[in-house]
């Protein structure tokens, strides 16, 4: 038990946490938090530029480490600039505490300055919120936000503390547990509900494991690589769970979905069970729900009981942590006959070969695959890559061999531009030595492009590695196939300066049009201490194949065109 | 109960009696687009907890989205899918003293109620009743030019 003011209970909740990097930008209502980072030294603050680069940067953090991320602002707009980083977070399930200076008590409520409603705004895109009413509560509550945005289906969690309460003193002692008598999360599945989803697994015959995010937020890859080698079950994966199963696995048929690849969309397709680990059916990928595995019975093992039965019925439900749920399964699938799926594991490989995940390479233009297949090749399993959204982002989770979980971080559920750069610099500070790459587009970059600066100054030697087409290339994809090549607000043919813009704040710019530039440029960015723009001229028409039209049946895609096919299927 | 079908159902929700707590459970209900006919919210007695009655419509597919998502709520201890339950609802309803006083006397009898209050130009009664039952007693209470009525919103407790 010590004296101490609120102020100094945040930073000390922060350093009892474990947590090494903070990202915030500090304003009137948070200065006496800010007073206190001052002195101490148990964590390092990183002043970004914006506020929704410090969540999205802690959001980084977290998803390249396994642990809580903490961002702080203060009130007002310093929060309201931070909702769109809580809601990417929630999307996609992050563990992340982020702490917002509120006006004093007195005047909550009296439309005080750079006041907000900070828990009405960011209730449906937290995990949970706490307005702090009093000192005395202070730590119970910073204990419970840590515990809440990490346990269960993990998610961001706003602490918004009014000043006086920063200010205030009190004794302050860390709790060491946690009692929330209203939140019992359920990590253990049913046992019975186990061993039935064991029986239908032997008595299938084309099986197939859907992994989703739940996978890497569990830490669950080794039981889910377990259970794929001990069965010889083909194995699909969402966005989310790019690298769970690793570029090289034999059983890996490749992403699902609007861009997933033909044989994974013809494996859900024909499939007879679904065994479905922390996913969630999103309609990017299920597509039309009504033709979704219609031959399938459906196993949804899942830590969120709202996710079960919440899009399609399922035959199977365990409710429970995948990794938990895994070890009781996999001694019971001891003696499963591989053999049994040796007729469907062909069918898939015919797939695969009839439509491989194609591009036609070019001498003339620099093709935006080609792109990424050479950053893999060339840093492969060694470099975290972060993207933004767009085109860029598909192209890079198609083409990049992702070889471990934790290795690609992107906004799947919100689809929120401007994500990769703040969220490739968290990761950044979390394995400094590591290469951190964000693939982006000339659209994307410019929604937080400010953070150049942040990174200049903190020497954070992220590569923002941009496919430009000079459009919003994603947005005239659909353009060009479902409103007539009509392209409303999406030339982005009016360029900034690219190199001189990253030259300008503080870092490195390359400006390249060939193959040749590009291995130059890539080689010697990474050696650089320096944030840098690679701005890479890419065929300005390319388009993310496959594609399954929103709301079709994920068996309609339309294909590249290859010497063997037309495009249809 | 069917899966498409919409059908009324009342649930209770018990939840941390904590600032904001209504705040969350209707935000849920707005955010996803279920409906709420009434809700009725109070400290449940020697606890920290309150009780929650929502009465609320929609199929089988979507009551089970609606507890489990209440579940999740962090200040959320318990949800109840109401089957065997004794519900009541209570109604307060005034009319001008020039009705036929010993008539409305006896209609709010007939629904459990009588008169509470009666002034110099106005009577009020209360009733309390089943809300089927409370909806007979509005149509029947129609005819003595009632001057406002207001509905409790429906509490439920499991048999």
């Amino acid at each position: 038990m010590r004296q101490m003011s609120g102020a100094q209970m945040v930073c000390e909740a922060i350093i009892a946490e474990g947590v090494k990097t903070v990202f915030g930008y500090p304003g009137g209502a948070i200065m006496h938090v800010y007073d206190e980072i001052y002195k101490q030294k148990g964590f390092k603050h990183i002043l970004n530029r914006h506020e929704q680069a410090s969540v999205h940067a802690a959001d980084g953090y977290a998803r390249a480490t396994g642990e809580v991320g903490v961002a702080m602002v203060t009130s007002g707009p310093g929060f309201t600039n931070a909702v769109t980083g809580l809601a990417t977070a929630y999307m996609d399930s992050i563990p992340l505490v982020v702490i917002s200076g509120q006006v004093p008590t007195s005047l909550i409520g009296t439309d005080g300055f750079q006041e907000i409603d900070a828990v009405g705004i960011s209730r449906p895109c937290t995990k949970h919120n706490f307005l702090v009413r009093s000192l005395e509560e202070l730590p119970r509550i910073l204990k419970e936000a840590f515990y809440i945005a990490r346990s269960g289906r993990p998610g961001p969690v706003l602490v918004d503390i009014p000043k006086d309460i920063t200010v205030a003193i009190g004794m302050f002692e860390y709790p060491n547990r946690v009692e929330i008598p209203t939140y019992k999360p359920t990590y253990k599945g049913n046992a019975k509900q186990i061993e039935k989803a064991v029986r239908a697994i032997k008595d299938a015959k084309k099986p197939l494991l859907y992994i989703g995010g739940g996978v890497v937020l569990s830490n669950a890859y080794e039981e889910v690589r377990a259970l794929a080698e001990k069965t010889q079950i083909p194995v699909v994966e969402t966005l989310m769970a790019r690298g769970v199963m690793g570029a090289n696995s034999p059983l890996l048929i490749g992403m699902l979905g609007m861009h997933g690849s033909y044989a994974s969309n013809m494996a859900m397709s024909e499939t007879d069970l679904v065994i479905s680990l922390g996913a969630r059916f999103d309609d990017r990928v299920t597509g039309k729900l009504s033709e979704f595995a219609k031959y399938a019975d459906i196993i949804h093992v899942d830590i969120d009981a709202a996710n079960i039965g919440k899009l399609v019925d399922v035959d199977y439900p365990i409710v429970g942590d995948v990794k938990q749920v895994l070890e009781v399964m996999l001694p019971q699938l001891d003696g499963v006959e591989t053999e049994r799926y040796e007729a469907w594991r062909k069918i898939l490989r015919r797939y695969d070969e009839l439509h491989p995940l194609s591009y036609v390479d070019s001498n003339e233009v620099i093709k935006p695959q080609w792109v990424i297949e050479r950053v893999g090749e060339l840093v492969g399993k060694d470099a975290i890559i972060t993207s933004d959204v767009g085109q860029h982002q598909m192209w890079a989770a198609q083409h990049y061999p992702f070889d471990r979980p934790r290795q690609w971080i992107n906004s799947g559920g919100l689809g929120t531009m401007g994500f990769g750069f703040p969220a490739a610099m968290g990761a950044k500070m979390a394995f400094p030595d590591k290469t951190v790459i964000n693939v982006t587009g000339d659209g994307s970059i410019l929604m937080n492009m400010q953070e150049l600066v942040t990174a200049a100054e903190y020497k954070i030697p992220v590569i923002n590695l941009i496919l430009n087409n000079h459009f919003l290339g994603m947005v005239r994809q659909w353009q060009t196939f479902f409103y007539e090549k009509r392209y409303s607000e999406t030339d982005l043919s009016f360029q900034p300066n690219w190199k001189a813009l990253a030259e300008a704040c503080g870092g490195i710019g390359y400006d390249i049009t060939t193959k040749e530039e590009f291995d130059t440029a890539l080689k010697d960015a990474i050696k650089q201490d320096k944030v840098c723009f690679m701005n890479v001229a890419v065929d300005r028409f390319e388009d993310v194949l496959p594609m399954v039209p929103a709301g079709g049946a994920l068996f309609n895609m339309l294909l590249p065109k290859t010497e063997k096919s037309d495009g249809e299927a | 109960m069917q899966n498409n079908v919409n059908e009324r159902r009342v649930i209770s929700v018990i939840v941390k009696n904590e600032s904001s707590v209504l705040a969350r459970v209707t935000a849920l209900f707005a955010g996803r687009g279920y409906n709420i006919e009434s809700l009725t919210v109070a400290p449940i007695p020697n606890s920290d907890m309150s009780h929650m009655s929502i009465e609320t419509n929609g199929s089988a597919k979507v009551m089970e989205q609606i507890t489990k998502q209440l579940h999740k709520l962090i200040p959320v201890y318990k949800v109840i899918e109401h089957e065997e339950m004794i519900e009541k609802e209570m109604v307060l309803a005034k009319f001008p003293i020039a009705e036929n006083l010993s008539d409305i006397s006896v209609l709010s009898a007939a629904y459990n109620g009588g008169v509470v209050n009666v002034g110099k130009e106005m009577i009020i009664v209360m009733v309390a009743d089943e809300p089927k039952r409370i909806k007979h007693f509005i149509d029947a209470a129609q005819r003595y030019n009632p001057v406002e009525i207001i509905r409790g919103g429906v509490v439920a407790i499991e048999r």
